[in-house]
């Protein structure tokens, strides 16, 4: 009799056993081995079909090209990084040389002028989608805060969003170029007009996504909060910031996520249509080099963009995970 | 005994696109320091507006609500509000949740220590200081009520209000909660006005019943006294004939004299007509 029932105890865990290690196998499927055979079967029909494609500047690069011309991007990076380098040595020592031969000399030290690597251009890229997203939440979210509040104000903004949340910022960038050649006007600029130019077109299309969610976070505040406030006499500024900032906490960073993809997007468009430095202005110039690697390396250049946005947007998740208190609304 | 609450000949009638609507009509009643009184009637009958107005988050049209002789024309701490969803924001703890309260009411008054002691003290009155550093969302509905109440309480009221503050527990949390709640007073003898569906939850917890008709230009139709010994027990009432009594005045007001006519029955006569006979049978 116990003996039986030590039987089929001993079959319980066998089986529990062999359905945890089931559960595992089916997991570690699912979270690893899944994804590596989807880039895998992409990377596969990629160099397939690049085989097949036949352009004016040769074939269409694979895998294998695309991954020498990372390699060969690094290199001449580092190479631009030691001539710089080496550049700065020279002028010191030639300064130094020149006030030791004459004191009143004042020397001169000029900026090293070479040009600027693929690195530069993901820096300088990064900087503006930055700049201009950080100014847009400056402008937006304190503007959306009172939109929200006020249902005036609501009514009287709501057809300007309407009306120019729709417009591609590309069509902003000709009115931006001028305005800002125009306004901006200075011997010694110290913020180039280039960047002002695609860090506002940067701001004109983050402004919509951040001040819409951020109005309808604060208008659709639960009313009964609104009357806790009030029987507490919180002033008007305690309720802002008491109540009414952290309650559209989520809607506030739901705009910021859509705005910074929006942003980093239209970034890339921005700079290549304007010529401004970024990633942008270095496909156009692959583009316009036309040598046998050009399509190699705007093809890298499409894998790192692609990548940076994926950053930028799991960075803006992490963000919202530590800074909102509502964890629900800050799943991927 | 001169009453600390004086709600004066209120007539309450809201603007709708349809023309002005009456929703309460000459609402008059005075409560003394120290009362229980709930409020009953059918859903829509006003009973909210009444404790709105009281609170302060409404204006009525004409007569007035008067708190240890001064007239009460915007909301304040001194008439604190216990809601029926609970209202505590969801991104504070409960501890911090009183604390917004406490610091607004006794900011100046209280050090540090003494704030932090008595928000302490609030939430061991309602049972709560086991999970006072769990947020709303980490705790269960019953739970989230006590820290309404704790809330409420921390203010020091002059006059507690309560919006069915049990409506939305299941039945077993409910007496759990009505138990705590004349545990409470039992305490502090707070003057409170609450409003409530439940017959039951009205007879043992108060000492006067007021009975509202039906809307519109609803207004006090009975007044119950309940002269039940206090402490009151719940099992021990179970079998009173006083307290079977007063439940009974009770239903008859709600079943009987005031008795709901669905909308609906203009659509369905005879349906309606059946169903209302079921429910009277029901209360009978």
């Amino acid at each position: 009799m116990s003996n039986a029932a030590s039987i089929t105890e001993g079959r319980d865990i066998k089986l529990t056993a062999t359905s945890i290690l089931n559960a595992v196998f089916e997991r570690g499927v699912k979270v690893a081995l899944a994804p590596v055979l989807g880039i895998l079967a992409f990377l596969m029909i990629w160099s397939l079909a690049a085989q097949n494609i036949h352009t004016s500047l040769g074939q269409f690069p694979g895998p294998t090209d695309v991954w020498q011309q990372f390699g060969s991007l690094y290199n001449e990076h580092t190479t631009e990084r030691t001539k710089a380098t080496a550049f700065y040595e020279r002028q010191e020592k030639r300064n130094a040389a020149r006030v030791a031969k004459d004191p009143t000399y004042v020397p001169k030290i000029r900026a090293y002028t070479g040009k600027e690597t693929y690195f530069d251009q993901i820096v300088t890229s990064l900087i503006t989608v930055m700049s201009g997203f950080i100014l847009a939440a400056l402008i937006a979210i304190p503007l959306g805060i009172a939109v929200g509040l006020n249902s005036a104000l609501r009514s009287g903004f709501n057809p300007i969003i309407q009306i120019f949340k729709p417009v591609s910022p590309l069509a902003w960038l000709p009115l931006v170029t001028m305005v800002v050649s125009a306004v901006y006007v200075s011997n010694d600029p110290l913020i180039a007009k280039s960047f002002l130019n695609s860090m506002i077109t940067v701001t004109l299309c983050c402004l919509w996504p951040m001040l819409i969610n951020t109005s309808v976070g604060v208008a659709s505040l639960d009313k009964d909060l609104v009357n806790v406030s009030r029987v507490l006499r919180l002033p008007a500024l305690k309720h802002v910031q008491k109540i009414v900032l952290p309650a559209s906490v989520p809607m506030i960073f739901t705009g910021m996520r859509l705005s910074l993809g929006v942003a980093w997007m239209v970034l890339i468009a921005a700079e290549m249509l304007s010529q401004n430095p970024g990633l942008g202005k270095f496909v156009w110039d692959e583009f316009q080099n036309g040598s046998s690697s050009s399509l190699a390396r705007i093809m890298a250049a499409v894998i790192t963009i692609g990548f940076i946005g994926f950053l930028l947007d799991r960075g803006m998740l992490a963000l919202q995970r530590f800074a909102s208190w509502d964890k629900d609304s800050a799943a991927a | 005994m001169t009453p600390i609450l004086d709600i004066s000949h209120i007539d309450m009638v809201f603007p709708t696109p349809k023309g002005p609507f009456t929703a309460l009509k000459n609402v008059d009643l005075k409560i003394s320091k120290g009362e229980f009184v709930s409020l009953i009637g059918h859903s829509g009958c006003g009973k909210s507006t009444v404790l709105n107005i009281v609170a302060g988050l409404y204006q009525a049209t004409t007569g007035g609500v008067v708190l240890r002789g001064k007239e009460v024309t915007e909301p304040g701490p001194e008439r604190a509000v216990v809601f029926q969803n609970h209202s505590l924001l969801p991104w504070l703890t409960a501890y911090q949740n009183v604390e917004l309260a406490v610091k607004q009411v006794f900011g100046k008054t209280k050090t540090k220590t003494e704030t932090k002691e008595w928000i302490e003290h609030n939430l061991k009155l309602v049972h709560m200081d086991h999970a006072m550093h769990k947020r709303p969302d980490e705790i269960s509905g019953g739970m989230k009520q006590r820290v309404g109440i704790a809330r409420a309480l921390a203010m020091q009221p002059d006059i507690l209000l309560m919006d069915e503050p049990f409506g939305a527990l299941d039945a077993l949390t409910r007496a759990h909660m009505q138990d705590s709640l004349m545990e409470i007073q039992n305490e502090l003898n707070n003057t409170v006005i609450m409003i409530t569906h439940d017959v039951d939850e009205a007879v043992l917890l108060s000492d006067r019943i007021v009975m509202m008709t039906n809307g519109p230009a609803a207004t006090i139709g009975e007044i119950l006294e309940v002269n039940l010994e206090r402490p009151r027990e719940r099992l021990a009432l179970a079998e009173d004939t006083d307290y079977t009594h007063l439940r009974s005045e009770v239903l008859r007001f709600l079943y009987e004299k005031q008795r709901k006519v669905e909308d609906i029955s203009s659509v369905k006569k005879s349906k309606a007509k059946k169903r209302n006979d079921k429910n009277q049978h029901h209360a009978a």
